[in-house]
């Protein structure tokens, strides 16, 4: 592992129980992330985001079937700390999480304020004075008005919301922040802007991000690094560059064909069928009823291969 | 077909639709101002999109063509019926003529209803009484949003389809009657990339097929030009742009379609390297808004001593209608 190595993701599984059966909705995932760079988690609906997300930063339900795997941070393999060590020293410490749809949780009665300053109460002992201190500096780097922090949720936009989210996320200091899914529910401009005040994030606190998303146009403005999740699966971690160039997997290739692009003549093609139940995953590929260029090998698991750099599960590039 | 060949369906005149805000213990507190002044005329088999950030009026604008909202001031005419003026038995007839798609696919549907029983409501209540009747032209319709094989999907509730699933079906809804147009309010905006082409193609193919009008609403211009001739932009409760598709994306004239234009992001490894160029601020309050050109303290080519003193109106530059003082 690299020295410039922030998080390190192997083999990781989180499998949940069910009446039908065992959920498989993180099934095998690997990447890895350098200091100050930033991952894109790029996925469809359902097919494990934001339990990876749950995963990596041990936010579990009861369910659990089966939860494994090695995950370092900076070295450290988390996975091997005991859940007090882990609350103690990891979560919020080290990573946080602004979780999926975070602008319409912010608690209605407690002032927005109040609220980012809470993790550094809790997770650091400071006194209340001085961790409203360091959420106004937090409003100040994700661009809300400092007078806004004795304000409710319900008084502020929805992107002025995502804004105070991502503060709270941040106002610990940690190495490492998990968006998942920080603009879907916005608008043109007000995502444009969110992505602005990320880009700044990165260069001024030196933070990393891994940000799950579905929104491959947008996920653009941020990603050095891409990783293709599909049926709980890595099928490809590319360089951000490649990847929106021309990615390798053929699910990668088709997920790019459909996005409607408003500075070029193509036309968008949709990818037919949908992804496989995760009850009951097919044994071989998992993209195989969907793949034009499927052939018989495609009925085993593909292995991963490295492709000058980039990883590729897929038959087509075992020579 | 040029826009003058076609006829008429739906012509929108100086429409207003003002909400009564009141506070509690102070009764009248003013109008939330959410279309203000709008007029177009939309022809048959025609579609245009109606684009513009959360809040600026679009669903008030489709809720008054619906007939859910009364105009303020101002006209809703379809064919030759004055919307506005319509109710009961008579209101609900013009129902029939529009399918109406929104934009949470889920919350459309009754979730106790199964897809038969969903797309057979239409009928009833329209007074088809012939029960093979009606199951023929469920049938069909999900033949035709390819909620295939017909038979597997029938008996199915809304929980137990995928979200493009369930827009199909809303999609079939909208469309079993046949109707002149098809109002669709961010109809993909709930749905993964690949699921949003696959229905906005779906949606293309029907209209093409059956020659219906649609609204297409939606913040995201990147699809719009798939999808629409005419491209109308909405600031603030008023449209600030009208102009045909292809004529706005390769040359938007408002600074506001201008701004949504740089903050639309193509996949492009490149983006993450700059910062990206917005207006600042945000949308302002329909209650107040500003005087002048409401996109005035926003706007980085506003003209001093004008454009907070003056109201723009629809100015022609080529062939764009633009609300804005810079093509005086
Ligand atoms: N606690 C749980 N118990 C059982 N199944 C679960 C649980 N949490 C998630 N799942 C299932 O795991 C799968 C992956 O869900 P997840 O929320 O991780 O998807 P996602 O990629 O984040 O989707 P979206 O883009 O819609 O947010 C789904 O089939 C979901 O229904
Ligand atoms: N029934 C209503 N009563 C009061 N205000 C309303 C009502 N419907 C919409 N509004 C307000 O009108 C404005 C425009 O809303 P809307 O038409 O839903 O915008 P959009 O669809 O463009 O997001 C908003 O400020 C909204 O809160
Ligand atoms: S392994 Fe086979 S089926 Fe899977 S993506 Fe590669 S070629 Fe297609
Ligand atoms: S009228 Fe003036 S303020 Fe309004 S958009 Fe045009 S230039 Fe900008
Ligand atoms: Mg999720
Ligand atoms: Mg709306």
């Amino acid at each position: 592992m690299s020295k410039d190595t922030l998080l390190r993701v192997e083999d990781l599984v989180l499998h949940f129980k069910t009446q039908k059966g065992s959920v498989r909705a993180v099934d095998g995932v690997f990447f890895d992330l350098a200091h100050k760079e930033a991952v894109v988690i790029l996925g469809e609906s359902g097919c494990g985001k934001s339990s990876l997300a749950k995963a990596i930063l041990r936010l579990l339900p009861r369910n659990i079937d089966k939860y494994s795997g090695k995950i370092y941070l900076e070295g450290d393999e988390t996975m091997a700390m005991d859940d007090e060590n882990y609350r103690q020293n990891v979560r919020w410490v080290r990573m946080s999480l602004v979780p999926q749809a975070a602008m319409n949780s912010l608690n209605p009665v407690l002032k927005v304020g109040d609220q980012v300053a809470e993790p550094m109460i809790i997770h650091h002992g400071v006194k209340k004075e001085e961790a409203l201190i360091q959420a106004a500096k937090m409003f100040q780097h994700v661009g809300v008005p400092v007078d806004f922090l004795d304000r409710y949720a319900f008084e502020l936009s929805g992107g002025m919301r995502q804004r105070v989210a991502i503060a709270m996320s941040l106002v610990t200091a940690p190495a490492l922040v998990i968006l998942d899914e920080p603009t879907s529910a916005l608008d043109v401009l007000t995502q444009a802007n969110i992505f602005n005040v990320l880009k700044r994030l990165k260069q001024e606190l030196e933070v990393s991000f891994v940000l799950i998303t579905h929104d491959i146009a947008t996920s653009s403005e941020l990603a050095d690094r891409v990783a293709v999740m599909y049926a709980g699966q890595i099928l490809e971690v590319s360089d951000a560059h490649r990847f929106f160039n021309e990615p390798l997997h053929p699910y990668s290739r088709m997920l790019m064909a459909s996005v409607p692009r408003l500075r070029a003549n193509t036309e968008p093609e949709f990818i037919t069928g949908q992804p496989p139940s995760l009850l009951d995953p097919p044994k071989g590929c998992r993209f195989a009823d969907r793949c034009p260029k499927r052939f018989a090998k495609c009925a085993e698991e593909p292995p991963v291969v490295n492709v000058d750099g980039i990883q590729v599960k897929c038959w087509l590039y075992t020579s | 077909m040029t826009d003058k060949q076609r006829d008429v369906l739906l012509s929108i005149q100086d429409l207003h639709v003002w909400f009564e805000l009141r506070r509690f213990g102070f009764g009248h507190a003013g109008y939330v101002k959410a279309v203000d002044g709008v007029t177009f005329d939309l022809h048959f088999g025609e579609t245009i999109a109606i684009v513009g950030e959360s809040g600026c009026g679009k669903s008030s604008l489709m809720k008054t063509i619906l007939g859910l909202n009364k105009p303020t001031k101002g006209k809703v005419i379809f064919e030759n019926l004055d919307v506005g003026a319509l109710s009961g038995e008579a209101l609900r007839q013009y129902r029939a003529h529009i399918g109406y798609v929104q934009q949470d696919p889920f919350g459309a549907l009754a979730p106790f209803m199964n897809v038969q029983q969903i797309l057979e409501e239409p009928l009833l209540i329209n007074g088809v009484k012939d029960a093979a009747e009606r199951e023929r032209r469920v049938r069909k319709v999900m033949e035709e949003v390819k909620l295939t094989p017909v038979d597997d999907f029938l008996h199915k509730f809304p929980h137990m389809l995928s979200g493009g699933q369930q827009q199909r079906v809303v999609i079939a809804r909208a469309i079993i009657l046949e109707p002149k147009l098809v109002v669709a309010d961010e109809p993909v905006s709930m749905l993964d990339a690949s699921v949003r082409v696959e229905i906005l193609k779906l949606l293309r193919g029907l209209q093409e097929k059956y020659h219906m009008a649609v609204i297409y609403i939606t913040h995201d211009l990147s699809t719009v030009r798939y999808f629409s001739e005419r491209v109308f932009v909405m600031y603030a409760g008023n449209v600030v742009e009208k102009a045909p598709v292809n004529s706005i994306v390769h040359n938007p004239k408002h600074p506001y379609t201008a701004a949504l234009m740089d903050a639309t992001s193509d996949p492009d490894a490149n983006n993450a390297l700059t910062m990206r160029e917005l207006p600042p601020g945000e949308p302002p309050s329909l209650v107040n808004p500003p005087p002048g050109c409401r996109f005035h303290p926003r706007c980085p080519k506003r003209i001093e001593n004008l454009c907070e003193v003056e109201e723009p109106y629809d100015l022609q530059a080529d062939d764009h209608l633009v609300s804005c003082w810079l093509y005086k």
